[in-house]
């Protein structure tokens, strides 16, 4: 009976301890994923004169944003294989699940993806890891970089936007490149020409007259044959994306910090007084024209109700109302036209950007055949293709956008060119880069709609303060 | 012979024993990560012991998560069983009607929780969605639904009591269905009114399925997340941000692992220490039951 027992303990102390070993091991190793990183870049190992037929018969996987841009790349990569025989695998998932789905695939340590889509705000929460490689060394290698991919023709900020030093507070420009810029998004004004015309209005030039002009549409457009009509459509829900266009572009433009660098430390600044007063002033101009339910609102809404005519006009994204204003896109449509959006004091026209990038994922196996496919999604021929046969359009590269095709093509859309001339040497990054964005905007998109809801702003945004202090520095 | 007699019994628990295994794996790994400060920006921890869950309990962002949960998971629970018992009599009393009602009552729950929120985010927006025009003739066109604080919680209950009330509903008929007819023959004989037999004799007796239900909803509703994810995103402000979007966010979102794991593993106990008082409290009413019918 007791060698029973005996044996009962011994044998479940045996199960336990079978149990416990890969546990302890996978808590082991579960921490140390780092290991094969080795110092030199790969781009080292690219040797002899460039040939895009080097990788031929490769396969490389990439995931993608649901977005029109992903549609004219893909629309084109025939031509990709033709020109390097390397066969493209994607996969492509709608915006509000891309990036949680890249997050945990990139996090995952493993080469699921070769490359991918991402954005600026992107390299500063995948770069401190390693998650991202450098093309840095890359675009210098002439064995890996052909001469035809010019990289004096990238607008210089948007190249920049993607380089960083991985140090919190520091400027964008400096440092490893971690994606390269492929499409982006300046942050203008779009307005209905046919409810200005009827209401005798024109578009806003400062930030007062941009909120009349709301409230004034909301209340006069009905009655001009625009039932249910509301002023400004501007995102509203609780999310980093609320915080980046419309919003940071006019923040921005009234000479406003998220943050105040000092020594390396940073200082959250959104509650200065003056960020104070103008987050009043927002709150207030959604109040007064901006759309019901605002708090749910994201850019698919805002650029739907321009399209529908029910947004008379829309601070957002210019291809948020391009896809709206292009032929027989919406009931909107040849009746959308662009202005820059109301200036600063002082006359600023600092305009926060979005820029889909492309990046490589440093795990990678087929880090020569990405990088040829990188090279090529950011070309001259494939990005002129795509802006003139598709809708890549506010193009990455100086001789797209000054191609008379490209502007032959968008000269139809009232105010498209001249403001995106107006506003593109204005336009950057206008937050400080730091690991802690999407917290940051995410919880500053909550105090938004608390002030909105009505609590006070200095001590919603003073708590704000106070919760980023201990986070961020 | 003997080993054999021995080992038999070790043998039959295997399967049962890699179950257990498989369960335990990954709970206690999560566990165990807690135990640093693995994030992101930290691939490479240290050990903090506790420190996770000392944040957590300090952070009045847990206290209001945790409060918000709370009022959640009872306002839903408490609603789906006073609807769903309700529901559940007027079917029984109604046996053709209640047949066909039957199979149409099932439907919510055969959609995705996250897809019913859409609907209704669509269906509660204040230009363009039904609720406002049929509320128009009222005077009550105008409602901002998911805007305000209070607003946003109760559309969030409204919308799992709309997916969730069925579950309830179908579970308490099951039960009336089963209930012995001989104490309810006895009370129409001695001329017992409706609502005497209700609280003395159909209560009482229903009261052990109606607890399943209970226990089960309001597991479920602590642990809400696509519901209230889809309709307001834990807003506005954080009125709507219940535990399990604030453990998401700060895993996932945000990547600090140790610190979201921290959040999903105080819900877990909340969970299970609710879930064990409930079932306590299930078989003294089942005891109460069987009193009843005898």
């Amino acid at each position: 009976m007791d060698t029973h027992v005996h044996d009962r303990r011994r044998f479940l102390a045996l199960a336990a301890g079978a149990a416990a070993a890969p546990l302890l091991t996978a808590c082991g190793a579960g921490f140390g994923g780092n290991d094969d990183k080795s110092d030199g870049s790969a781009a080292d190992d690219v040797t002899g004169s460039f040939d895009w037929k080097r990788e031929k018969g490769t396969t490389v996987k990439a995931l993608l944003n649901k977005h029109p841009y992903t549609d004219a790349l893909i629309a084109d990569l025939k031509s990709f294989t033709e020109k390097t025989g390397i066969k493209v695998e994607y996969d492509v998932f709608p915006e509000d699940n891309y990036f949680d789905k890249l997050t945990v695939d990139l996090s995952s340590g493993r080469a699921s993806y070769d490359v991918f889509m991402l954005g600026a705000y992107m390299v500063w929460q995948y770069g401190p890891p390693n998650w991202l490689e450098d093309l840095g060394p890359w675009m210098r290698n002439s064995s890996a970089t052909g001469a035809e991919w010019d990289q004096a023709d990238f607008f210089p900020n948007l190249l920049q936007a993607d380089q960083w030093s991985l140090k919190a507070g520091a400027p964008l420009g400096q440092g490893g490149q971690y994606a390269l810029p492929w499409g982006w998004e300046t942050n203008v004004v779009a307005y209905n020409t046919e409810l200005f015309k009827k209401l005798g209005v024109k578009p806003a030039e400062t930030f007062d007259e941009l909120t009349e002009l709301a409230g004034t549409i909301k209340r006069k457009a009905p009655g001009a044959g625009f039932d249910g009509m509301y002023g400004i459509a501007v995102r509203g829900s609780r999310s980093w994306a609320t915080i980046h266009p419309g919003f940071m572009t006019m923040y921005a433009r009234n000479g406003l910090k998220d943050f105040t660098v000092d020594g390396g430390k940073l200082t959250p600044a959104m509650n200065s007084p003056e960020a104070v007063a103008f987050t009043e002033d927002w709150a207030r101009m959604v109040k007064r024209g901006g759309p019901p339910s605002w708090t749910s609102y994201t850019w698919y809404q805002c650029s739907s109700d321009l399209g529908a005519k029910k947004a008379g006009m829309l601070f957002d994204a210019d291809t948020a109302a391009y896809f709206q204003a292009v032929k027989g896109a919406s009931p909107a449509s040849g009746k959308i036209a662009f202005h820059p959006g109301p200036k600063g004091p002082g006359g600023s026209l600092a305009t926060n950007m979005w820029i889909w990038s492309l990046g490589m994922n440093a795990k990678s196996k087929k880090k020569s055949a990405s990088w040829l496919f990188l090279q090529w999604a950011t070309g001259k021929d494939h990005l002129r293709r795509s802006a003139i046969a598709h809708n890549h359009i506010d193009p990455v590269r100086k001789s797209v956008a000054d191609d008379a095709a490209y502007k032959d093509k968008m000269r139809h859309l009232p105010g498209f060119l001249e403001t995106f001339e107006t506003v593109v040497d204005q336009t950057k990054i206008q937050f400080t880069p730091q690991a802690q964005f999407f917290d940051a905007t995410t919880s500053w998109a909550a105090a938004l709609q608390e002030i909105y809801g009505g609590k006070g702003a200095q001590s919603v945004l003073d708590g704000l303060a106070d919760d980023l202090a201990g986070k961020v520095g | 012979m003997g080993w054999r007699l021995t080992l038999r019994p070790y043998l039959l628990i295997v399967p049962a024993l890699l179950l257990t295994c498989g369960i335990l794996y990954p709970f206690g790994l999560g566990l165990y990560y807690t135990l640093f400060d693995f994030s992101a920006s930290k691939p490479q921890p240290d050990m903090v012991r506790f420190e996770n869950y000392r944040a957590v309990f300090t952070q009045e962002a847990f206290w209001n998560s945790a409060w918000v949960t709370v009022l959640y998971a009872v306002g839903a629970a408490l609603t789906e069983t006073v609807l769903g018992v309700a529901v559940a009599l007027l079917l029984y009393r109604s046996s053709l009607l209640g047949r066909v009602l039957e199979k149409i009552l099932i439907l919510p729950l055969m959609i995705a929780p996250v897809i019913a929120a859409i609907i209704w985010k669509l269906m509660l927006q204040p230009s363009v969605g039904v609720v406002n025009h049929l509320l128009k003739p009222f005077g009550l066109g105008g409602v901002q639904w998911t805007d305000t604080p209070t607003g946003a919680l109760l559309s969030s209950i409204a919308v799992d009591v709309w997916v969730y009330t069925p579950f309830v509903a179908i579970l308490a008929l099951a039960g009336l269905r089963s209930l012995p007819t001989s104490p309810f023959e006895a009370a129409a004989v001695d001329g017992a009114g409706w609502w005497y037999t209700f609280r003395r004799l159909t209560l009482p007796m229903l009261w052990p399925y109606v607890l399943v239900a209970v226990i089960f909803r309001f597991m479920d509703s602590l642990k809400v997340f696509d519901i209230i994810y889809a309709l307001t995103e834990g807003g506005p402000g954080d009125s709507t941000v219940v535990l399990q979007i604030r453990a998401y966010l700060e895993a996932i979102r945000f990547q600090r692992y140790s610190f979201g794991i921290s959040y999903t593993i105080v819900l877990w106990a909340v969970v299970y220490l609710a879930a064990m008082v409930l079932v306590k409290h299930l078989g003294k009413i089942q005891r109460k039951a069987a009193e009843v019918t005898t």
